[in-house]
């Protein structure tokens, strides 16, 4: 399968994403230029972390309206596999693919640090084959990533199943000290209806080999990688 | 012709921002600060609308662009 790997100016984590899919995950991938409106012969998609259009006006706010989402939006609803990182996600909710908006971090500082997530569900394309109740220990890099949404709306998602990931201690226990940007619900990763469209605000392919400190991000790369292969 | 767009996060959104400068306000005493909410201001300066077109323009603009309805609600001005 072939992976595209978009590059909006400024994205800083295209290299990692494209890197690991191609040579921990040992599947094909090319990089996608912002300006890029075809998608054609890409399996799957990642929008990966940085800061894009220098994260001008609010977080992914500018590179929503940049040609290549206009393609990417059209590929996920055809049930295309796209996985949005850190800034990938805020573009994706920018773009109406996911629910929700990111708030400051409560502390008002930006966070570079490992954190602690639990998988939620594993009926997305970023989990499938992922234990329920695994939690993989992924560095976060972030300013703006304080989920939120009105509590009627987090009730939908939780009903329908759409919170994917949640801080929790390294034991995966709910605790306001492991929810360190203050998500609502603790809420770190969503996906969309289908389950097609996936974002989380830490870094899996920052995680995806032993030598950088944790591997754990390598079973959700493996996912996205694994959907597209014919059972 | 000139447009002012104001966007503040609602009401029932936490601010964080807001809430370190009333931190902050409070430490330097001015206690009669009750609250504080941070907010961006936008100058759209338009050529050759007349001002009822060049609100409707900017309340498009402020609708798809410099807001994020999910978090924020703007108010539109118009200046002759």
């Amino acid at each position: 399968m072939r992976v595209g790997v978009v590059v909006f100016p400024g994205s800083n984590c295209d290299h990692d994403a494209y890197h690991v899919v191609k040579h921990v995950c040992g599947q094909e991938a090319r990089f996608v230029w912002h300006k890029e409106a075809d998608l054609a012969g890409l399996d799957a998609i990642i929008l990966p972390g940085g800061f894009a259009y220098g994260d001008y006006l609010r977080t992914g706010a500018i590179a929503r309206f940049s040609p290549v989402m206009g393609a990417v939006v059209a590929f996920a609803k055809k049930g295309g596999p796209v996985l949005g990182i850190c800034n990938g996600f805020q573009v994706l909710q920018e773009a109406g693919l996911l629910p929700g908006a990111m708030l400051r971090n409560k502390n008002v500082k930006f966070l570079s640090q490992p954190v602690h997530v639990r998988v939620e569900r594993d009926d997305t394309i970023a989990t499938v084959g992922v234990a329920v109740g695994r939690v993989l220990t992924l560095p976060i890099a972030h300013g703006e990533g304080n989920f939120y949404l009105p509590d009627d709306e987090l009730d939908r998602l939780e009903g329908e199943g759409r919170v994917v990931f949640r801080y929790t201690t390294k034991a995966g226990q709910l605790d306001e000290s492991a929810n360190v940007n203050g998500s609502s619900r603790a809420i770190a990763g969503v996906c969309n209806e289908a389950r097609n469209v996936v974002g989380l605000m830490p870094h899996p392919e920052r995680a995806a080999e032993p030598e950088l400190g944790s591997a754990d991000g390598r079973c959700l790369l493996e996912a996205l990688t694994r959907t597209l292969v014919p059972a | 012709m000139k447009a002012r767009v104001y966007v503040t996060l609602k009401k029932s959104v936490f601010d964080p921002q807001g809430k370190t400068i009333h931190d902050a306000l409070g430490s330097l005493g001015y206690a009669a600060v009750a609250d504080v909410r941070q907010g961006k201001f936008f100058e759209l300066q338009f050529e050759g609308l007349a001002a009822d077109k060049a609100r409707e323009a900017a309340d498009d603009i402020a609708r798809r662009v410099l807001a994020n309805p999910v978090i924020e609600s703007y108010r539109v001005e118009i200046e002759g």
